[in-house]
């Protein structure tokens, strides 16, 4: 009578051990309302508990759950991004451990499907590599302009190295096209700033104005009063409307006028304590005008260790109001769509009153850009302070 | 007085060791002190190093360690985009998981430091990982994903362009973190179990990178803040303020607690005695020797210790403040120093420990050079000493 029993116990462990963890520990099969639950967390840990179960779930699925994880990263939120990205991690990193195969095959084609999102496709390659080391001689060299930003730097930096082998070589102009193609495709600043180097010696001077999509003409004016940091907050005339033939009254009763600015600056800075004098507890404007040929997404990225807000037209895409803590190229990111035609874009740069040397910066730059860091087609139109702007200016 | 302090200090004192663990910043009750005995005394790339695995990235945080594994998170990644937990078994230094994340909030900083500034805590079972990015997670020991805050989400101006730095740190079921910067500032206790808030108080919007402690009364803790304007006791289960400390006090070095008394950094040393009744503590010494710069001073058998940033170890009576020796140990430190054993570790930012033993003279026993740079301060645990520099984590043991 015992050797039955055994038996039948031996089938169930089997049956569980052939099905894998997943039915073994409870109802998990099917990745898509599993997803739905983890992408429906949201602010101030609403929706943790829940999705910390869906994630354990579909963990336990295993690898044929990871395209379906990835195709829900396209359109997840960076909070859900998280979850979705650490289950991807947890399911191959475990199913390596236990010498089970990832879906090479399948990562391959999803990487190469630039209709996902950067992001998942660049998840998707990192775990391709790993099981798959001959990847990225393979799927780099086409990927000088992937939309995704990541892969793209990948493949920039591949064919650095290459055209730098070139040079080594000694096959100067094959390496000076292929540093000019690379510097095209280039967004990240580190990767630009070396290929310009690179160009350099081989009689390539670039425009990194141009490349960036800086602007670098400008209306400014100031200084307005921004003692105690009191400026920041106010909605001050610049902000209420643009009338570049109009005086205003700035710090003390000074009587301000727009004025024109071209900044030779490389990185298009424009550096408001000569442009406007040097003042302290202050606030100086920057305004352009840019035609867009089409409506279109686009980033306003801008530097600068001072306090600023970024409108486009009219209308605040950006704030921080932080003095003195550090400057890097694109910190401040206004997200927001450009109209077919005439654009206004203004920026409140605000300097405090710290005594130190090293505060002293009141600066900033600004480009518009696509949401890889690629310039976009724009015309800066040629306002004068003295002419009043054709329709009317800021709404 | 000497009754007095005897008596406040069995009732004040910094949450103690959970057993050989290291637990959060600085170890148990962020003490930056250890019950390890028979610890090295001597190492290098060759001698007692037991293991060394290499890291995906930068970070000042310290190791921590409990139930016999190791965590340590990094970052890296053009602009600093992304965040790694990582999982190693203490015994053989090998992987256990390794979970990464993209960062969601600011992640400019000082080139000094990076993403990886908060060093994570665990409760044995658990491990809450804050990074400069304000993203917040909490993992078990298998490295499954059990709640997760991006904080700049919740509270879209906080964090800073020079980089967070303050730990985070556990009571009972309570997460507790202090968000001290340019935006929004605030301290909250957050449900470890859930990751949601259980209460939140607004702080001063400015920069601050201490770490809090706790301090234990009975069955009672109260989360200890200090910041620049000075230092506040706050119920550490409902977050009201018990009591508040203002004389100034540093924004970059934390407190300790020892022998009845709070150390405040306050770019040198505040000893400052809480009273009962929520009156402003008494100051019950200062003194301008115990500077510090980015480490945090350190109290050990009723002495108190801190390194300062010409590389001068002082060493000070923790009852009165009186200095009692000074010894100048090579180089520039980031490190807090660490005791046990009856020695002092301190490790510079090229990686060299010096190791000074404690008594009324003090005498250097070794000095271990690593070669690499090391801004975190080391963890002890199971008789080994864990370094983590920038490319590397080091388990440095007698035992192999």
């Amino acid at each position: 009578m015992s050797r039955p029993r055994i038996s039948a116990l031996s089938l169930c462990f089997g049956i569980l051990f052939a099905a894998g963890p997943g039915l073994a520990a409870g109802p998990a099969s099917s990745a898509p309302p599993l997803l739905e639950r983890i992408k429906a967390v949201s602010r101030e840990g609403e929706g943790n508990v829940e999705a910390a179960k869906a994630w354990k779930e579909l963990v336990q699925i295993g690898p044929r759950a990871l395209i379906d994880i990835l195709v829900a990263l396209d359109d997840a939120d960076p909070e859900a991004a998280n979850w979705l990205r650490s289950a991807v991690d947890a399911i191959a990193e475990r199913a390596l451990a236990a010498n089970r195969p990832l879906p090479a095959a399948k990562l391959e084609a999803f990487v190469k499907d630039t209709g996902h999102s950067g992001g998942a496709r660049r998840l998707a390659y990192e775990w391709l590599t790993r099981v798959d080391t001959g990847a990225p001689s393979r799927l780099l060299p086409g990927m000088l302009h992937d939309p995704g930003s990541e892969l793209r730097r990948d493949a920039v930096a591949m064919a650095i190295r290459d055209a730098q082998k070139l040079l080594e070589r000694g096959e100067k102009n094959t390496a000076r096209d292929a540093f000019r193609k690379t510097f095209a495709a280039a967004r990240d600043k580190d990767q630009v700033d070396l290929l310009a180097k690179e160009l350099k010696p081989l009689g390539v001077e670039v425009n990194l104005v141009a490349h960036f999509g800086f602007i670098q003409k400008w209306l400014l004016i100031g200084p307005f009063d921004n003692s105690a940091g009191s400026g920041f907050a106010k909605t001050l005339p610049p902000e209420k409307r643009i009338e570049l033939s109009e005086r205003l009254e700035g710090k003390k009763g000074m009587p301000l006028r727009w004025s024109e600015h071209t900044t030779t600056d490389p990185y298009g800075t424009v550096d408001l304590n000569k442009a406007l004098g040097k003042h302290m507890g202050v606030i100086g404007y920057g305004y352009a005008a840019v035609e867009s040929p089409s409506e279109r997404p686009v980033e306003l990225r801008a530097t600068s260790n001072n306090a600023v807000k970024i409108f486009l037209n009219g209308r605040e895409i950006f704030f921080r109001e932080e003095y003195h803590h550090g400057m890097r190229m694109d910190q401040h990111v206004g997200k927001a769509k450009l109209k077919a035609g005439r654009n206004e874009i203004l920026i409140k740069v605000c300097q405090n009153e710290q005594k130190e040397d090293w505060a002293q910066n009141w600066s900033f730059q600004l480009r518009v850009c696509d949401a890889l860091g690629g310039a976009v087609p724009l015309k800066l139109l040629a306002e004068k302070p003295t002419a009043r702007p054709v329709e009317g200016g800021g709404q | 007085m000497k009754r007095l302090l005897a008596s406040l200090s069995l009732c004040l004192l910094a949450t103690p060791a959970i057993g050989d663990d290291w637990p959060q910043f600085r170890g148990a009750g962020g003490l930056s002190v250890s019950d390890e005995t028979g610890l090295p005394t001597k190492w290098s790339a060759t001698q007692n190093l037991r293991w060394k695995v290499a890291l995906p990235g930068r970070g000042l945080t310290n190791p921590v360690i409990a139930n016999g594994r190791v965590y340590v998170t990094a970052s890296s990644g053009y602009l600093e985009s992304r965040l790694h937990v990582l999982c190693y078994e203490a015994e053989s230094g090998k992987k256990l998981w390794e979970r990464q994340f993209w960062s969601t909030g600011i992640t400019l900083c000082h080139p000094k430091t990076c993403m990886a500034a908060p060093t994570p805590a665990t409760d044995g079972e658990r491990i809450y990982a804050l990074f400069a990015t304000c993203d917040l997670f909490a993992l078990d020991a298998k490295g499954d994903l059990l709640w997760y805050r991006s904080l700049s989400r919740d509270y879209p101006t906080v964090g800073n362009n020079v980089g967070m730095a303050s730990s985070p740190i556990l009571s009972k079921d309570l997460l507790l973190i202090q968000m001290e910067n340019a935006g929004e500032s605030f301290v909250v206790g957050i449900d470890k179990r859930t990751g949601k808030n259980r209460w939140k108080i607004e702080r001063k919007r400015e920069i601050n990178w201490a770490t809090p402690i706790l301090l234990r009364t009975g069955d009672r803790e109260d989360l200890l803040l200090q910041s620049g304007p000075g230092v506040a006791a706050h119920d550490a289960a409902t977050g009201k303020q018990r009591w508040i400390y203002k004389g100034g006090a540093s924004n970059l070095a934390s407190p300790v607690a020892g022998n009845g008394l709070i150390f405040a950094a306050t770019g040198g040393v505040t000893a400052i005695q809480p009273s009962a009744n929520g009156a402003e503590p008494k100051v019950v010494w200062s003194s301008n020797r115990l500077q510090s710069g980015y480490s945090s001073p350190v109290s050990y058998r009723d002495r108190d210790y801190a390194v300062n940033s010409a590389g001068v170890l002082n060493c000070v009576d923790a009852r009165d403040g009186k200095p009692v020796w000074q010894q100048r140990v090579k180089g520039a430190y980031s490190a807090s120093p660490v005791a046990a054993d009856g020695k002092i570790y301190v490790v510079n930012e090229e990686g060299l420990t010096t190791v000074v033993e404690t008594g009324d003279q003090p005498r250097i026993l070794a000095t271990n050079p690593l070669g690499e740079t090391i801004l975190a301060t080391p963890a002890i645990a199971d008789g080994a000493i864990y370094l983590r520099s920038d490319q590397h984590l080091f388990c440095i043991s007698e035992r192999k």
